[in-house]
């Protein structure tokens, strides 16, 4: 096994390192204070090829492997987590597509991501259905050769920037996940508009909205797979997604530990610099510790996905080990700077900020564990 | 033949520039080292003139070429330049690590095969030969040379070395050299002048830098006025280039201006490594800043801790006094 | 037009430099490399001329170094060039200036070019001599410091702005030339991924002594005019007079005081 980086691993991790620290790093702060979006910024990304890395070399993709992909991802979260899920969702609203849409579908909504720049988004949370998919209440109603949506969605990443939505709606609450439907609802479709921007505690450069379907109306052939295949769909998705954001998480705690440690060495108390006491070693020790293992578990799950197998539990124990360990590395960098941790002058507390939510989106670390316990359980029959 | 001190002396529009100077004090000093004579070469157009303040400075030889032309011309003055080392062999030749030198040594150099290290801290002569020291790594590091050729060239940082002094009794012999006809196949066309009558960063005896802590553009109001007062060029930090208060021509740093003033101001600068590769060589640093741990303070040789807004002002008063003395 | 790029692999620039104690050189156990900061304006210019000649034009990257070079090769092909030349050969150990571009020159002479593109210096060593010194052995003129460039309609010279102090010099240049490159020329392009993609099929050409036609005593240690005597890190310097807790006017006064009596600066 080796576990190297490639030489083309290399030369991206390179290439992105240098776009991140140049191009985001110097604005973070900026896009953070005011949430204005980044939208120049993200554009630059696309020309640089860093975005839609999934979509295969069929379609005029990079094809990126997952690896690849994860090592792509923690480079930008280094930059900034915000813009890093602004840019992530772009993934995750086209992966619905990818995963369960036909050629036709395929080469009518993804291959314009590969020629221009535009935005996708993933609607599936609402007000009342966050763990509990199921419990969704926004309705698809077939008529004629049409599917009339209403409803409401909420927390939904670039709801106000995307063209394009990947959308699950229930055709009849009362089946439960079964029944379930994904759409692909442009976000020029009559009917369909963005809410209101949410005021989040962090990652404030990514575009966060309600987006409202009010007896919108989208083609039959936008049905992605068969009525009912919703659920199924949106599980693969977040199943495929999940290693990307242990990535981001990788990457944010990476920028928080670099912080750290150069702060460590150039602040003295006691005559000395405190990275010669112990207690500050040790929450160093742990960061370094638990950012490699992260980054080990994203790697694995992400392979495993590529070689088709089972991922499942895998790419839970990556999305929950390494957002808690992103919690833990920014906590402890704050408490490193002390005073100056707590300041929107320094770095680490925006970190801090943007690595909450990185324990709630993409499934919640308690939804994590329950794949977890039950992939266990299924295994032991 | 005398062994030779070869100085290089550099003119613009007829003057000496001060760097010529500067190589003339050093050059002398090596020279006597070296049992040589210390001679000078000036180039250009209707520069003989300038041979008498070569030879005040200590020239026993001043070497004159008249090119007729008006600009700086690589391969002209190459041709010139190369011709006489080849013919009289100084075993060292001196020039100002500026524009003009760094083009014309460069050539040179290669042209006659020998020895050269640009950009020179520090020169003195070690067992007879000349050892030449200069930075490397942006500075974070230096290196010692010597030429394994028969002729070292050596280019020196300006503001490195003072200049000589002027002795009105002192002459040198004016020796015409043949310019040859060349026809260059690079030509100025025009010179356009971008900053104002302030020296150039590079040139500058005195800086002023503003750092992020300027919080914007018009706040350089106060350091420009410090700057007037004490002849200084105001510079600025990349973080304060990167925020828009400054233009990038007003850079100091790794990837602005490298400069080697005698007194340099950090002011509301933190000291990034970045921006110390630009000015660690300044022979006297001061740092005003807010913060008490910022780590332009291990670099400074002097410094006030405290609000840049109050501070300044106050030293342009000071200064302003000191001066009217 | 064939264009030529010389690029040179250095230490990336946040680098910690320690020199090793006895002087010999620098501490390289970690050392990431890149290309030099100036050698991307140098690539960047040759690609924004191809794609402005919009012909067959070739952009070729040229490199003396050891075996690591070929990563910061193929970071120029990611970045667009068509193809490279590497320049490999034990015997090039210790060169100069001189030396390195002596053999520079010949792999771009057997190459050949219609124009030559090179950093201002190289940012490890940092001595702006290598392009000067091809460009002589080549028999071209040269410009150093290109803050602009322009190519002639007829494509036999160029107007390019040289940045001396405090001013620029718009020159005109007869091709073939070699041009060393300004910060401000241009904005280096990110090496995209589908051009790292693209990189690893693109042709590099692995030159050794032999294949241009050289023997060890004209290059390396043997081929060169200067001789590094020792590496020295930077003097100490001695702890500064920082003065705090004081009232704002005398903090001032004493500084004023200490610039004109101890320093001697004012």
């Amino acid at each position: 096994m080796d576990f190297r980086l490639t030489d083309e691993q290399l030369a991206l991790q390179q290439t992105v390192r240098k776009f991140a620290q140049t191009e985001m790093v110097p604005q973070a702060a900026h896009y953070d204070q005011t949430g204005e979006f980044p939208r120049s910024i993200i554009e630059s990304a696309w020309k640089v090829g860093l975005l839609n890395e999934s979509i295969p070399a069929e379609y005029g993709g990079l094809g990126l492997d997952g690896v690849s992909a994860c090592v792509l991802t923690e480079e930008l979260a280094a930059g900034c987590a915000g813009m890093t899920t602004s840019m992530m969702v772009n993934t995750l609203g086209q992966t619905p597509i990818l995963v369960s849409g036909t050629k036709e579908q395929i080469e009518k909504w993804i291959v314009p991501f590969t020629k221009e720049f535009r935005f996708s988004s993933f609607c599936l949370t609402e007000p009342s259905s966050g763990s509990d998919v199921a419990n969704m209440s926004t309705t698809a109603k077939k008529v004629g050769d049409k599917y009339v949506l209403n409803g409401r969605k909420c927390f939904i990443t670039n709801g106000g920037v995307a063209d394009l939505f990947s959308v699950f709606a229930t055709l009849d609450p009362v089946k439960g996940h079964r029944g379930i439907c994904a759409f692909i609802v442009p976000a020029d479709t009559p009917g369909v508009s963005a809410g209101k921007k949410e005021d989040k505690m962090g990652q404030r450069a990514s575009n966060t909205t309600d987006v409202i379907f009010e007896d919108a109306a989208i083609p039959a052939e936008n049905l992605l797979g068969r009525e009912g295949e919703g659920f199924k769909i949106a599980m693969k998705t977040l199943d495929r997604t999940r290693p990307a954001i242990g990535a981001l998480a990788v990457g944010l705690a990476r920028s928080a530990y670099e912080h750290s440690v150069r702060y460590a060495r150039e602040r003295h108390a006691f005559g000395m610099p405190i990275a010669m006491f112990q207690a500050i070693q040790f929450m160093i020790a742990d960061m370094a510790k638990d950012i490699e293992a992260a980054r080990l578990l994203t790697y694995q799950a992400a392979w495993m996905i590529d070689q088709g197998m089972n991922a499942s539990k895998y790419s839970a124990f990556a999305k929950c080990f390494a957002t808690d360990a992103a919690m833990r590395v920014t906590t402890d960098a704050v408490q490193i700077f002390g005073g100056y941790g707590y300041s929107k002058e320094y770095p680490v507390e925006k970190l801090m900020r943007d690595a909450k939510l990185l324990q709630i989106y993409e499934g919640t670390n308690q939804i994590q564990r329950m794949v977890i316990a039950r992939e266990v359980f299924k295994e032991s029959q | 033949m005398a062994n030779e001190v070869l100085v290089l002396a550099e003119q613009r529009a007829g003057n000496l520039k001060k760097i010529s100077l500067e190589l003339m004090g050093i050059g002398a000093e090596l020279a006597a080292k070296l049992g040589a004579d210390l001679t000078a070469v000036v180039i250009g157009n209707g520069v003989e003139g300038l041979a008498k303040a070569l030879g005040a400075a200590g020239a026993k030889k001043v070497y004159v070429g008249e090119t007729g032309e008006k600009y700086y011309n690589t391969e002209i003055y190459t041709q010139a330049v190369s011709d006489l080392i080849k013919q009289t062999q100084p075993s060292v030749v001196l020039a100002g690590a500026t524009a003009l030198g760094r083009d014309l040594t460069a050539r040179v150099a290669a042209r006659v095969g020998a020895g050269l290290a640009t950009d020179c801290t520090e020169l003195r002569i070690e067992n007879g030969k000349l050892v030449m020291r200069r930075p490397v790594y942006s500075g974070k590091a230096y290196i010692e040379l010597e030429s394994t050729a028969p002729v070292a060239i050596a280019s020196v940082r300006p503001n490195t070395y003072g200049p000589a002094a002027q002795d009105a009794s002192r002459s040198a012999e004016v020796v015409k050299i043949d310019v040859k006809a060349v026809t260059p196949r690079a030509v100025v066309k025009e010179i356009v002048k971008t900053a104002g009558d302030k020296p150039d960063l590079t040139e500058a005896e005195i800086i002023v830098s503003g750092g992020r802590a300027m919080k914007a553009a018009e706040n350089f109001k106060i350091l420009h006025e410090m700057a007037d007062v004490i002849g200084a060029t105001v510079g600025a930090s990349r973080a304060a280039v990167d925020s828009g208060y400054a233009p990038h021509s007003m850079q100091v740093g790794q990837t602005g201006k490298v400069v080697n003033p005698k007194l340099y101001f950090a002011v509301g600068i933190s000291g990034a490594i970045q921006h110390l590769a630009g000015m660690r060589t300044s022979k006297v640093i001061v740092a005003i800043n807010k913060d008490p741990d910022a780590p332009i303070f291990q670099k400074a040789d002097y410094g006030i801790v405290d609000d840049l807004y109050t501070v300044v002002p106050l030293l342009t008063q000071e200064f302003k006094k000191l001066l009217a003395e | 037009m064939k264009i030529v790029v010389i690029i040179k692999q250095v230490p990336d620039t946040e680098t910690k430099i320690k020199v090793k104690a006895d002087g010999s050189g620098i501490e390289t156990d970690g050392i990431k490399y890149v290309v030099s900061p100036y050698d991307e304006f140098a690539i960047e210019e040759g690609l924004r001329l191809k794609e402005k000649l919009a012909d067959d034009s070739t952009v070729t990257v040229v490199s003396v170094g050891p075996e690591r070079t070929i990563e910061s090769i193929r970071t120029a092909l990611a970045m667009g060039a068509d193809d490279a030349i590497h320049v490999n050969d034990p015997a090039l150990e210790g060169g100069d200036s001189l030396a390195t571009a002596r053999v520079m020159a010949k792999a771009i002479k057997d190459h050949g070019f219609d124009i030559v593109f090179a950093g201002k210096q190289a940012i490890d060593l940092d001595q702006a001599q290598v392009g000067p010194a091809v460009a002589e052995l080549l028999d071209i003129p040269q410009v150093n410091v290109v803050a602009k460039f322009e190519l002639a309609a007829d494509k036999t010279k160029a107007t390019v702005s040289r940045r001396i102090e405090g001013a620029d010099e718009l020159i005109e240049v007869s091709l073939p030339a070699l041009l060393t490159c300004e910060k401000g020329l241009n904005e280096p392009r990110y090496a995209s991924l589908p051009g790292i993609m693209k990189a690893k099929k693109k042709p590099v050409k692995q030159v050794d002594l032999a294949a241009l036609g050289f023997n060890a005593s004209e290059v390396g240690a043997a081929g060169s005019h200067v001789k590094i005597l020792k590496w020295l890190p930077l003097p100490e310097r001695q702890a500064g007079k920082i003065l705090k807790g004081m009232e704002t006017q005398a903090a001032v006064k004493e500084l004023v005081r200490l610039l004109r009596e101890e320093a001697k600066v004012i």
